[in-house]
């Protein structure tokens, strides 16, 4: 493996900005170089770690009141002359709160995103490894605070692969790995919280990031599968774990 | 290859919109940057206000369906160095000399990663780099800019922000890997 070619491309490939024949060829590399995995698992979690750290600093109530409150009297912010009116201010906050809502959804999505794509490029993807979902359902068993349903994968193009313990917002989630062809899938199982209901409600697969994902609830449970595969197939493996929910 | 449509969401991005539909949501974002750069709760209070300022005088020349938090980032970051400029403190914006900062390459980045207080320990390594490294780093990693919106954002070619997003890392990973070997001594 001649790793010198990737070494330049490392921070691209963190950031998502390879172009997609790049990205494949660069995936297949990590399949086979431990060092270039460890490498690109480092600078993963390394961004991952300096986005949470770097968001730092909130403006003070008084000066976000002064830019986005009810009440812009004061001259040097009569810029906002449509919040004069208090109807103004209630849709305006409304509309702000849904933004932000939106906005943390999609920080969670990025969350995902990075804790799929550094399992993808780490050597040990999962802490168990096994094909069989009789050992994989029970290993969870008191590492996550559920029980995580396995899909029934008989007669299908998917194997399952194994899982680990992510965390996601700080809480235990499930992450079920599943191979299909030279793909894998991704899907973290987690407790519903306020903030993972961003998420939405199941809308078939969608396009984020050069990645097709699919998330729905379920007895309490978010759901969130994610994978370079084409969408029917993340639909189809979606599927089988509803039917097995 | 990234959020095309959720970016436009973020940005705002919408025929039509006014100015505080679109800058409104940007608001904790630019704080955070501005007191990223300067270090101090009231200038980045006054940045912010300033560009917020520039930025409606300027918007009628804003052109719709190009990215709104791109430019908005841009004018703070101006505001930034057109007030820098002014002060008697310098500071300097460009690339010269900044090989001697690099240090060498880590060896061990997955100790760095997995010892406790990393959290704390990168947010002081991020205000310790160089403005135009810790500016790069806080655009691309926690602002989730495109490579192409951080060339707009600081008048740069792509293949200069993605070099300096790669020294920037490295100097990051540097101050971390020192401060492991301070600490363990």
């Amino acid at each position: 493996m001649n790793c010198e070619i990737w070494q330049d491309k490392l921070d691209a490939f963190v950031d998502l900005e390879l172009p997609a024949a790049e990205l494949r060829d660069f995936q297949s590399h990590l399949r086979g170089c431990a060092a270039c995995s460890a490498e690109a698992v480092a600078r993963q979690r390394l961004k991952s770690q300096t986005r949470l750290a770097g968001q730092r600093f909130s403006p003070s109530a008084e000066f976000e009141k002064r830019m986005l409150g009810a009440k812009p009297t004061k001259a040097r912010w009569n810029w906002l002359p449509a919040l004069a009116t208090a109807a103004a201010a209630i849709i305006f906050v409304a509309g702000f709160t849904m933004f932000q809502q939106r906005a943390r959804g999609h920080e969670l999505v990025s969350q995902l995103v990075d804790q799929h794509v550094a399992t993808m490029a780490s050597v040990n993807p999962v802490d168990v490894v096994s094909n069989d979902s009789h050992n994989v359902k029970p290993w969870f068993q008191g590492k996550v605070p559920f029980s995580v349903d396995m899909p029934n994968l008989d007669g299908s193009q998917f194997t399952l692969v194994g899982g680990k313990v992510s965390y996601v917002q700080q809480n235990p989630a499930a992450q079920l790995v599943f191979a299909v062809r030279q793909h894998r899938i991704s899907v973290f199982v987690m407790r519903e919280t306020s903030e993972t209901a961003r998420l939405g409600e199941d809308a078939g697969p969608s396009r984020r990031v050069g990645f097709n994902t699919q998330s729905w609830t379920e007895d309490g449970l978010r759901y969130f599968a994610i994978s370079d595969v084409n969408p029917n197939d993340v639909r189809e493996l979606c599927e089988r774990l509803k039917r097995q929910g | 290859m990234r959020l095309e449509a959720a970016d436009r969401v973020r940005a705002g991005v919408e025929a039509g919109s006014s100015f505080e539909e679109l800058a409104t949501p940007l608001l904790k974002p630019l704080y955070n940057f501005a007191r990223w750069l300067s270090h101090n709760d009231h200038e980045a209070e006054d940045l912010v206000q300033e560009s917020f300022a520039k930025a409606l005088k300027s918007f009628s020349s804003f052109q719709q369906g190009t990215n709104f938090r791109a430019w908005m980032f841009r004018i703070l970051r101006n505001t930034f160095l057109t007030s820098r400029s002014k002060s008697l403190v310098h500071v300097s914006i460009e690339e010269e000399g900044e090989e001697m900062l690099l240090p060498p390459d880590p060896q061990t980045p997955e100790s760095i990663l997995l010892n406790s207080g990393l959290h704390e320990r990168i947010q002081v390594a991020l205000g310790r780099l160089p403005v135009h490294f810790r500016e790069v780093l806080l655009l691309c990693d926690v602002e989730e800019m495109r490579y192409q919106d951080i060339a707009d954002t600081m008048g740069l070619p792509i293949g200069t922000v993605m070099s300096r997003i790669s020294r920037a890392r490295r100097l990051l990973r540097g101050m971390l890997a020192e401060d492991e070997l301070r600490v363990a001594r």
